[in-house]
């Protein structure tokens, strides 16, 4: 939390100052909900910190937290990007067909993975740099644009699979099953990817030049290319980078289940953006916190887990326990906030 | 395949005029392929569609996918204003919204047919073609019991909270009432792949015996049948999903032990329905009235009578 207050924009000064709830605020709804599932274990006799139910959630959080630290660079510089669920699906979709496709002719299964992980990881660059064009050379508002291109992708995969479900042939199914099963242990390949995107996506954040573009851009756009930011540039990054991490997400999805259809990664895109604010990040940009991101995406997966784990609650009120504690552990660190 | 027909053969003479001669249009309005089941009866409305223009050339078929209720209220505003059908087949996206439309179609003079879900009042409809929720449950309850002669500790996966889902989950309530058989917990899973992989993952962490799963639908099978692999749990015998996915079929028909059966759902019913409406547009044959289209074991034996190879479900 040092370091980078200098260089950084004035808003950063003033967030230091009310350090205490805005900081721990995500924290202790976390730190409250493991002792929630931990109590509730125990009096069911379920295993809530068995090293196997962890790494379950964990695993499971890899997809939307990988999207939302993409997710938080784009709020942070000011945009909003609604068209990530439709993408993974559609990413999915096509790596599944493409890896199908050449099935017959080329022999070597490792060599087809990493097609198939190359096909995601383009196909992810190009979403991305579409949203990035559109929004930053078209001037169109990141909510519009994102919202077509959320119909187009969900419309593309349900034409691919014809309605259906698109099927990964059952012996590559088998070859890339430990992609998302495998790791060392209970240190699953997803956790192992999700940790080195969140650490990585931290030190962007706080450490470097377009970390610090992006929060200047978010909070004053046009004081920002007075001070010679390349606002355009910058903005297209975050929307490309966000992109890349769809695909990412995407190589770690498809091995879990081998298979895309048109329910794949719906409503993706506002549980990412959801766990962006719960960790902190200004909605309308300008200030972003990675770190804070990836306790929202546990926050998260943690309720649903609980809830798994317990008959007290009727399952028609899941939605309405998601609602009130998304809201809660947003109401803790804004507190101090109101007013200023 | 056993169907109970109930043919109330009423005054549907009135209600068509046979003039063969003139050329008939039949308006097709469905649910777009948003999912497995959908994507299914999308398939075979298309096809009962291309097959019946063939055989009646003297019908004119008009097909329009709705991706919600407001959609398809207004395809079916547009067909009856513009290609002035003579009637309509119509399986409805929600009850509440269709009822006021519909029924203008039903005051027009046009035959309607309603398929799978009813409408919110009765007697609009001339023919209801309709799948059995509670016979679904109930069909897959007494697979259970059969299976656990000496009861068992189950869960289930539930689809999304709708009338059907209820339907279904209290026919299986009964069916396996007093069996013996004790449901641990029930969870929804939003007939999704990815939920029911999540919530199996959370049941198999609570509970360290497992003796089967009633997942209700197929593409939830696939979702806990992968939590189960992934955990690497013996306990759990067999996994009961429902409505005839053809590659859970395969596997039925293949002998894999942990699905030995599957109750049918068929999306094929639009078929039938859109073939009963030319049915009666062109012939004298009574169609009015109600059609239950009963859901149906599926086990390795008669497993191949169900498979359709070209059917993306």
């Amino acid at each position: 939390m040092t370091g980078a207050a200098a260089t950084a924009p004035q808003r950063r000064d003033r967030s230091h100052s009310l350090l205490d709830l805005h900081v721990l605020g995500p924290i202790l709804a976390l730190a409250a909900l493991i002792l929630l599932g931990t109590g509730i274990s125990a009096t069911n006799e379920s295993t809530f910190l068995s090293a196997s139910n962890i790494s379950n959630v964990l695993s499971r959080s890899a997809f939307i937290g990988i999207i939302a630290v993409g997710m938080t660079f784009v709020i942070t510089a000011g945009g909003l990007d609604l068209s990530v669920g439709s993408m993974a699906a559609f990413i999915a979709g096509l790596v599944i067909l493409t890896m199908n496709s050449l099935a017959g002719t080329v022999e070597s299964v490792p060599m087809l993975v990493l097609v198939g992980m190359g096909a995601a990881l383009s196909a992810g660059l190009a979403a991305g740099a579409i949203n990035g064009f559109l929004v930053t050379n078209m001037r169109i508002e990141a909510f519009i644009v994102t919202l077509g291109t959320m119909g187009i992708y969900r419309s593309l995969v349900t034409w691919l699979a014809d309605g259906g479900t698109l099927s990964l042939d059952f012996t590559l199914r088998t070859a890339i099953r430990p992609i998302y099963f495998g790791g060392f242990g209970w240190l699953t390949w997803p956790i192992i990817v999700f940790a080195f995107v969140a650490v990585l996506g931290e030190l962007v954040m706080r450490r470097t030049a377009f970390g610090r573009y992006c929060a200047a851009i978010g909070s004053n756009e046009q004081v920002a290319r007075y001070s010679s930011v390349n606002v355009n540039r910058v903005r297209m990054a975050t929307y490309v980078l966000l992109g890349l991490l769809v695909g990412v997400a995407t190589i770690l999805y498809v091995p879990r289940l081998g298979s895309a259809s048109p329910t794949t990664g719906v409503l993706w895109e506002l549980e990412a953006i959801a766990a962006v604010i719960i960790g902190g990040t200004v909605l309308k940009g300008g200030f972003g916190r990675v770190w804070g991101t990836v306790i929202g995406v546990l926050i998260l997966s943690l309720i649903g887990n609980i809830l798994n784990l317990t008959d007290a609650v009727s399952p028609y009120l899941n939605g309405a326990i998601q609602g009130v504690i998304i809201i809660l552990a947003v109401v803790l660190q804004r507190e101090k906030k109101a007013g200023t | 395949m056993h169907m109970k027909v109930i043919l109330a053969g009423t005054a549907m003479a009135l209600a068509l005029p046979a003039a063969a001669q003139e050329t008939q249009t039949v308006g097709v309005s469905i649910p777009a392929a948003t999912h497995g089941w959908a994507g299914g009866m999308n398939y075979f409305a298309q096809e009962a569609v291309d097959r019946l223009e063939e055989v009646y050339p003297q019908l004119d078929f008009v097909l329009a996918t709705a991706g919600d209720a407001a959609e398809q209220v207004s395809d079916i505003e547009d067909m009856l204003a513009t290609r002035n059908i003579d009637a309509l087949v119509v399986l409805p996206f929600e009850s509440d919204p269709l009822t006021g439309p519909v029924a203008a179609v039903a005051d027009s003079g046009a035959w309607v047919t309603v398929v799978d879900r009813g409408l919110s009042q009765e007697g609009i409809e001339d023919l209801y073609v309709a799948g059995d929720n509670p016979g679904f449950g109930r069909v897959s309850g007494e697979f259970m019991t059969s299976q656990m002669p000496d009861g068992g500790d189950i869960v289930v996966l539930r689809g999304i909270p709708t009338t059907i889902d209820n339907e279904r989950v209290e026919g299986f309530e009964e069916a396996i009432d007093g069996s013996g058989i004790n449901v641990l917990a029930m969870e929804h899973g939003n007939w999704n792949r990815d939920d029911s992989f999540t919530v199996m993952q959370d049941f198999l962490s609570r509970y360290p015996n497992i003796d089967a799963v009633w997942a209700s639908d197929d593409d939830m099978a696939i979702g806990v049948l992968a939590a189960i692999e992934a955990a690497g749990r013996d306990d759990v015998q067999f996994v009961l999903g429902g409505a005839g996915m053809k590659e859970m079929i395969a596997r039925t028909r293949d002998g894999d032990p942990m699905i030995p059966a599957n109750v049918t759902y068929p999306p094929a019913m639009i078929g039938t329905a859109i073939e009963l409406t030319a049915v009666g547009l062109t012939s004298s044959a009574p169609v009015s009235g109600e059609f239950t289209i009963g859901s149906v074991l599926i086990t390795p034996d008669n497993a191949e009578d169900y498979y359709f190879p070209d059917s993306p479900f």
